[in-house]
């Protein structure tokens, strides 16, 4: 359980998600990494050249940490997560507490993980569709209706000419790891429980 | 005179045999060519070549850049001409590249590419290259591939035995081809003999790059043709071909060709350097100009130097001596481990090779067969260590492949042979197409040479290509020197006249090579880093105009207030940190060139409006899907109007 909350902490120097942009004119393709305090360039100057080529279909620049406040909030969710986890491993460690706690810690970690990509979602679809009536380039889909530049929230999608690829990283694969070993932590104090009783 | 004759003669004759044996057997060539010579050159698109090659450009003043083995021309590096390609020579901060103490001189002659070297082998830090026409030698920057600094060499004429690096890159030689009254005074042409001299300039390299005439050695009035630094053992010596011993002042063809015996001079700079450092020679006035180009602020700038250390060579014991070496030596090369010094004895069908070990011994035992100007001639016959024979007509260079061979280039007779370095057997011959000047082999005038091909620089074109009218570019090919017997595989047209070139593997440069001039690093006087910097400032007739250009418009794109007879100065600076994300900026009418900018950078032109109107300027570059877009208007109004200054983007004031 300690461990497994410990991980969490992980999220706090690698980044969650990744999204890459290739084109033939990018062959090295334009990346940003999205970390639960912001949101950075794999290159130095990729975000100021994602920004460039998106003005041409009016989307709005990538936000700075100032400008979203979900980059105030996570860090703080899961800093108080990780922290509740290894409170709840210490007691649990010494028995203070049964192992189901362990799976009440899980279960309210995958609420907030399922919240959290529900609004990263929204915010793709507004980053994607909230374009300004001025832009240069409109184009529409074949039913007439504004094209959207949605990035997929998992996996490749072409849009016009580039592609999309949105994956997550190495903080997220930590934090699944985390969970994980959660869900053991209580199957094994489960077990133990129940071969006491 | 008979011997010119024959020479002719033979010239002639080989040039029949030559054009005889094409003519008859065409198909037979290309069949000769190994079935797979164009899977060996061909580099699959997106792929990159193994090798760098910088051929100078000759009297296109430039230098280009190629890769082998495709022969495919990936770069034109202004150095002593004006390029508007990309406005150098023509924008304000790169016309002190060009300043010489005759004033500023748009076009140049470049000869002889030389990369840096540590401890005698290539490391990728800088080119130097000489002109020959108003004496310079150039460094260009192998991050930027820009010129960085641009030295004139003072009392020389023809620096032609020049920019040659030794082994730790402490100095790059700068000799004089044409001998001249030193200092230079009035004085009857006839009265050359004696009193003219070729001084040997040795440019003193920093670890920074740059360059300070350490000091100029006064020589006798030769013609010092080539050169190339000792190595190895030999380290602390420069080696230089002369020829027109005779002192001829006319019709030189002839006589400076009298003799049958020129020399090679050997300079022991090490003993010079010490010489100096205590204080020996002579500083004399000069006047020379050192222009250099900062990074930091985008800007040449030029100094005018007026004085330069001169050294007699009779005052520095044991430092320069004279070798023998017959017919009229043109190239002097230096085999990989020091040991050998090539004279190539431009009007015979011979080499002279010279033993260095065997020159310290004739040095010591004070084996003179007499002086020359009171410099010691050493014995023909105890430097000597051996003589290729018959290896072609007219030998022009050498190079080395590092495995105990050597690759001399034959003009006259038209081909490139390869040769055993102590046996002096002739292995094999090619044709080249048709009479080749230089050859290169990557690093084959260093301690390690990589030899796995040869490039030649030929003089005459004629056939090669698709005709274009009398007027044709040089020709290259490029041969396979891996196996025993050498391949051609492919030829390629160059730009200008490429006499000398030097290639590297590419491995060694091209991780260092820049994407972007970093706009935080951007320190020029007139920058403009983000749009709302940007801004007129009238002083007196001059008008600054501070533009950025960013993907796809100028700020500000509508100017006001300019007056028919203002100067106005365009500085204009590209906002992009992308790669490959170039603006260009160019104005009607204007009388300079247009500018190309690279992300990050600033440069400047002028203009001077003639006539009242709108005139337009734009984007020269297709940067961009709105790049026709890209584009401003400038009203122009009377002398005596008093429109204000009125600068806007998007019909909003700028500030």
């Amino acid at each position: 359980m300690l461990i497994g909350s410990a991980l969490l902490l992980g999220l706090f120097i690698y980044p969650l998600w990744n999204i890459q942009l290739e084109a033939p004119q990018y062959p090295d393709s334009l990346g940003m990494n999205i970390f639960i305090g912001g949101i950075q360039g794999e290159e130095e100057f990729d975000i100021q050249n994602i920004d460039g080529i998106n003005h041409y279909i009016g989307m709005k620049k990538i936000p700075t940490p100032a400008e979203m406040w979900e980059f105030n909030v996570f860090p703080i969710v899961i800093g108080g997560m990780a922290a509740l986890g290894a409170l709840l491993g210490i007691l649990g460690f010494f028995k203070i507490i049964g192992p189901n706690w362990f799976l009440g810690w899980l279960t309210l970690m995958t609420v907030l993980g399922i919240l959290g990509m529900i609004d990263f979602n929204n915010w793709l679809t507004d980053y994607g569709t909230d374009l300004d009536p001025k832009a240069i380039m409109k184009l529409t889909d074949s039913e007439d209706k504004p094209l959207s530049y949605k990035p997929p929230l998992l996996g490749s999608e072409k849009i016009l000419n580039f592609t999309a690829h949105s994956y997550p990283k190495a903080g997220a694969y930590l934090m699944l790891v985390g969970m994980l070993i959660t869900l053991v932590a209580w199957w094994v104090g489960k077990k133990a429980t129940k071969g006491r009783s | 005179m008979k011997n010119i004759f024959k020479i002719a003669i033979l010239g002639v004759l080989g040039l029949f045999i030559q054009s005889c044996g094409n003519g008859g057997s065409s198909d037979q060539k290309s069949g000769a060519i190994s079935g797979n010579a164009a899977e060996r050159v061909y580099v699959a698109p997106g792929e990159h070549d193994e090798f760098y090659a910088f051929l100078s450009g000759g009297y296109s003043g430039n230098l280009t850049v190629y890769g082998l083995p495709s022969g495919r021309m990936l770069k034109e590096i202004p150095v002593f001409s004006q390029f508007p390609t990309n406005g150098y020579g023509y924008s304000e901060e790169t016309v002190p590249m060009l300043n010489t103490s005759f004033g500023f001189v748009p076009w140049g002659d470049a000869h002889h590419p030389d990369i840096s070297q540590t401890n005698g082998e290539l490391d990728g830090r800088w080119v130097f290259i000489n002109e020959n026409n108003t004496p310079r030698i150039a460094r260009i920057s192998l991050e930027y591939f820009e010129t960085e600094e641009i030295i004139e060499i003072p009392h020389s004429a023809g620096n032609h035995s020049s920019s040659f690096v030794t082994e730790n890159t402490e100095y790059v030689v700068a000799g004089t081809r044409f001998s001249v009254p030193y200092p230079q005074e009035d004085m009857a042409i006839d009265e050359m003999k004696g009193n003219f001299k070729g001084p040997l300039t040795f440019i003193a390299v920093g670890d920074d790059g740059r360059m300070k005439i350490d000091f100029q050695l006064k020589m006798p009035g030769f013609n010092y043709d080539l050169a190339h630094p000792g190595r190895g053992d030999s380290h602390g010596w420069f080696f230089f071909t002369t020829y027109n011993t005779e002192e001829a002042h006319t019709m030189q063809e002839v006589n400076a060709s009298q003799n049958d015996k020129d020399f090679i001079a050997a300079v022991n700079w090490k003993k010079i350097q010490e010489y100096v450092q205590n204080g020996g020679g002579e500083e004399i006035d000069a006047e020379y100009a050192h222009n250099v180009f900062d990074h930091s602020t985008q800007t040449a700038t030029t100094t005018m130097e007026n004085k330069v250390l001169t050294v007699d060579p009779r005052e520095v014991e044991g430092a320069v001596f004279f070798m023998p070496t017959p017919k009229s030596p043109h190239g002097c090369d230096v085999d990989p481990s020091g040991e050998y010094i090539v004279g190539n004895g431009k009007l015979s069908t011979d080499l002279t090779v010279h033993s260095f070990s065997k020159m310290i011994t004739a040095i010591e035992n004070e084996d003179y067969e007499g002086d020359a100007y009171d410099i010691p001639i050493l014995n023909f016959d105890s430097t000597l260590a051996g003589t290729v024979k018959e290896g072609g007509l007219g030998p022009l260079h050498t190079e080395f492949d590092g495995k105990g061979n050597a690759y001399t280039t034959f003009f006259i007779s038209s081909e490139v042979v390869k040769w055993k370095l102590g046996t002096w057997e002739v292995l094999d011959r090619q044709p080249s197409y048709y009479s080749v000047g230089h050859n290169m082999i990557p690093g084959g005038n260093s301690r390690k040479p990589f030899g796995k091909y040869m490039v030649s620089l030929n003089k005459i074109t004629k056939d090669r290509y698709l005709p274009t009218g009398p007027e044709l570019e040089h020709s290259a090919q490029l041969y396979d020197i891996s196996g025993e017997k050498m391949e051609l595989l492919s030829d390629f047209p160059t730009h200008g006249e490429p006499h000398y070139a030097a290639g590297i593997p590419a491995d060694k440069i091209k991780s260092k090579s820049r994407k972007i001039y970093r706009l935080d690093e951007n320190e020029h006087e007139y920058a403009a880093t983000n749009e709302s910097e940007t801004k007129m400032v009238r002083d007196g007739k001059d008008v600054h105009v501070y533009m950025t250009t960013v993907r796809s418009h100028f700020s500000p794109d509508n100017l006001e207030g300019i007056k028919v007879g203002d100067k106005v100065y365009f500085h204009v600076t590209n906002l992009e940190q992308d790669f490959d994300v170039p603006h260009g900026f160019a104005m009607i009418g204007a009388n300079t060139s247009e500018l190309l900018i690279m992300p990050g950078q600033t440069k400047t032109i002028t203009w001077e409006p003639k006539k009242v109107g709108v005139w337009p300027f734009y984007c020269t570059d297709f940067c961009s899907a709105l790049h026709q877009e890209m584009q401003g208007y400038v009203r122009v109004s009377g002398q005596n109007s008093n429109v204000p200054l009125k600068w806007t983007l998007d019909d909003e004031e700028i500030n």
